[in-house]
C-alpha cells in the first residue's frame, strides 16, 4: 500500500511537470528563468521548497537525534533572519539586473560586471564542484527513504534512480515553469504532510508532554544544548545561512519573478515557513531515541522514516514517505536546472564561434545537459556513504564563503576583477585544506576550538578582495555605468 | 521615506542576529509551553524575524528597483 501511494504521489508529480509543458513557449529563456513570469505565491513556494532539502527532512531530524534541541537554534532560526535578509538586500536588486541585462546564469553577471571571461570560467568550476554534494543529498535521501519504508523491498540504488528519473522528466518536459509549479505542489505537501505526521506520531507516543517527559527521564542533555553544541559553534554557524546569496539556483529563481515587488509576501512569510517544516523535523528526531535508541552516526538519518514506519498505518505511512520525497524533489529539480542552465549558456552559448545559438538549440542542450548531470549524480550516489548533513554542510560551507563576491558586485564600485579572483581562490585553497583535514571526523570545528570553517574562509574571502580591489587598478567607468 | 526609520531597522537586523546567541539559556532545562525554554525561545526568535521582515518591506523598501521596473 505505501509503495503504491508513493507511485501515485510521483505520478502526479510527473503529470503537473508535463501540464506546464503546454505554457511552454520554446525559447530559453522560457525553459529556464519561466520568462520572468513567475508571481509571489509561486515564488515563495520555489524559494523555500529549492531551499529545504533531504538536509532539513532527514539531515535535520537525524542531527536532533544525536544533538537535541540546539539543532534548531543552530540552523533554522539564524535562517528565519539571514535568508529573507539576504534576498532583501541582495535577491531583489539580481532581479533587477537580470532583468535590465537579460541575464539567465550567475556568470553572465559576474563575468560582465568585472568585464573578465576567465572570472566566469573560474566561478563556473567552482560553482559545479561545491553543487555536486548538494545535488547527492536529494538522490541519496530519495532511496534511503524509498529502502526503509518498503524494508529494503525497493533497494536504496532503486530509489535513488526512480527519484532521478520523475525528475528528469519533468524538468526536461517543463523547464523552469514545470520545476516551480512541481515545487509549488511539493512545498506544499511536505509542510501540511510534515504537520500530519507529526501529530500522528505524537497521539501514538501518547502526547508531547508524554514524549518530552520519556526524552526528560532518559536523556535530559537532549533537552539543552549543553555540551552539544558550543556557544562558538553556533555563532559560526549563522555564517552558513549566507550561502543563499550565492547558491545557482536560488540566483535562477529570483530571476523568475514577475517584478521587484513579488518578492514582498516571499520575504514576510519565509521565517514562518522554516519553522513550520524544522520544528516538527527536530522534535520527531528527538523522539527517535524513545522508539529506536542507540542508532550511530549517519544511521540516524533514517530515524523519520523510522518513526513514520512503526507509528502511521498503511494509507497515511504512503502519503508521510511522499512528504519526505516531495522535500527532496523540490529541491533536486531546481539544481540539476540551473546546472544545466550554465552548461548552456556559460559554455556552449558563450564559447560557441560561428552562429549565435538559437533558442530551439538551448532548450535541446539545456535537455541533454539535465539527462547527463543526473546520470553522473546518480553515479556517484551509489559510491558515497557520508551523512547527509555532512555533505550538505561542507557544500553550504563553499557557497557561504563566496558570499563577498556578491556583495562586493552589487554595492561596492571599487571592487575589481583582481579582487574577485583573490576571493575565489582564497575560498578554493581554504575549503580544501579545512575539507581534507575535517571530513572524516564528525562534528569538526577548526582546531577543535569550536569556531566552524566557514567563519575563517568567509573572513578571508572578504580580506581578499577588498585588498585586491584596492591593490588593482579601478575598473572602467564605462563598465561601472551599466550596473550602478 | 524617513531616513530614520531606515537605519533603525537596519540596526534592529543587527540587534537580532545578536539575540539569536542565547547563551543564558544554554544550560536552562526550564520548560514553558510544554516545551524545553531554549527551543521555545528560537521559535519566538523565528516569529521576530518575520515581524521584522514585515517592517523591512513596508518602511524601506528599495523603490528605485520599482522604478526600474516601470522605465521603457
Amino acid at each position: 500500500m505505501t509503495t503504491t501511494i508513493i507511485f501515485i504521489y510521483l505520478g502526479i508529480v510527473l503529470c503537473i511537470g508535463l501540464l506546464s509543458n503546454r505554457l511552454f513557449r520554446g525559447t530559453g529563456e522560457d525553459y529556464f528563468v519561466a520568462s520572468r513570469s513567475i508571481g509571489p505565491f509561486l515564488l515563495l513556494m520555489s524559494l523555500f521548497g529549492t531551499n529545504m532539502t533531504a538536509f532539513a527532512i532527514l539531515g535535520a531530524s537525524g542531527e536532533a537525534y544525536h544533538r537535541g534541541i540546539g539543532v534548531f537554534a543552530l540552523m533554522p532560526s539564524a535562517s528565519a533572519l539571514i535568508i529573507p535578509t539576504v534576498f532583501f538586500f541582495i535577491g531583489t536588486r539580481v532581479w533587477a539586473l537580470g532583468k535590465k541585462h537579460d541575464f539567465l546564469t550567475q556568470v553572465q553577471y559576474f563575468r560582465q560586471r568585472w568585464d573578465s571571461d576567465g572570472f566566469g570560467l573560474l566561478l563556473f568550476v567552482v560553482m559545479i564542484a561545491l553543487l555536486i554534494p548538494y545535488l547527492l543529498i536529494g538522490v541519496m535521501g530519495g532511496g534511503i527513504t524509498l529502502a526503509e519504508i518498503t524494508k529494503g523491498q525497493i533497494p536504496q540504488w532503486a530509489g535513488g534512480l526512480l527519484v532521478c528519473l520523475v525528475v528528469l522528466t519533468y524538468v526536461s518536459f517543463g523547464g523552469m515553469r514545470g520545476t516551480a509549479w512541481a515545487n509549488a505542489f511539493q512545498t506544499m505537501v511536505f509542510m501540511i504532510l510534515g504537520g500530519v505526521a507529526f501529530f500522528v506520531i505524537i497521539d501514538k507516543l501518547g502526547g508531547l508532554d508524554n514524549a518530552i517527559a520519556q526524552v526528560s527521564a532518559k536523556h535530559p542533555d537532549l533537552l539543552i544544548r549543553g555540551e552539544h553544541i558550543s556557544p562558538l559553534k553556533m555563532l559560526s554557524y549563522t555564517c552558513i545561512p549566507l550561502s543563499v546569496g550565492m547558491f545557482p539556483h536560488l540566483f535562477t529563481h529570483w530571476l523568475t519573478a514577475k517584478s521587484a515587488r513579488t518578492f514582498r509576501w516571499p520575504l514576510i512569510f519565509y521565517p514562518l515557513c522554516i519553522a513550520i517544516v524544522w520544528l516538527p523535523s527536530v522534535l520527531l528526531g528527538l523522539f527517535g531515541h524513545l522508539d529506536f535508541p542507540g542508532l550511530k552516526g549517519p544511521m540516524a538519518n533514517s530515524v523519520l522514516v523510522k518513526m513514520i514506519d512503526m507509528h502511521a498505518p498503511g494509507v497515511l505511512a504512503g502519503l508521510l514517505a511522499a512528504g519526505v520525497f516531495a522535500a527532496i524533489m523540490s529541491s533536486l529539480d531546481s539544481q540539476v536546472l540551473s546546472i544545466s542552465n550554465m552548461f548552456t549558456q556559460d559554455i556552449v552559448r558563450h564559447y560557441r564561434k560561428d552562429s549565435p545559438l538559437s533558442e530551439k538549440s538551448q532548450v535541446l542542450w539545456g535537455r541533454i545537459f539535465v539527462f547527463f548531470i543526473f546520470a553522473i549524480t546518480y553515479g556517484l550516489s551509489l559510491i558515497s556513504a557520508r551523512s547527509i548533513f555532512t555533505l550538505a554542510v561542507w557544500s553550504f560551507t563553499g557557497f557561504a564563503s563566496l558570499f563577498p563576491i556578491i556583495v562586493a558586485a552589487i554595492f561596492w564600485r571599487r571592487s575589481t576583477k583582481t579582487g574577485a579572483f583573490a576571493s575565489v581562490i582564497t575560498v578554493a585553497v581554504l575549503w580544501c585544506y579545512f575539507f581534507f583535514q575535517g571530513w572524516k571526523i564528525p562534528g569538526y570545528t577548526v582546531g577543535m576550538s569550536g569556531a566552524m570553517p566557514v567563519a575563517l574562509i568567509l573572513a578571508a574571502s572578504a580580506v581578499a578582495i577588498v585588498v585586491g580591489s584596492l591593490l588593482s587598478k579601478p575598473p572602467q567607468e564605462s563598465t561601472l555605468e551599466k550596473f550602478f | 521615506m524617513n531616513i530614520n526609520v531606515r537605519r533603525l531597522l537596519y540596526f534592529a537586523i543587527f540587534a537580532l542576529y545578536l539575540l539569536h546567541n542565547d547563551f543564558w539559556l544554554w544550560n536552562d532545562p526550564t520548560m514553558v509551553l510544554g516545551l524545553p525554554v531554549g527551543l521555545v525561545y528560537h521559535i519566538g526568535f523565528c516569529l521576530a524575524a518575520m515581524a521584522l521582515m514585515a517592517l523591512l518591506v513596508n518602511y524601506t523598501w528599495p523603490a528605485e528597483l520599482d522604478d526600474d521596473e516601470q522605465a521603457p
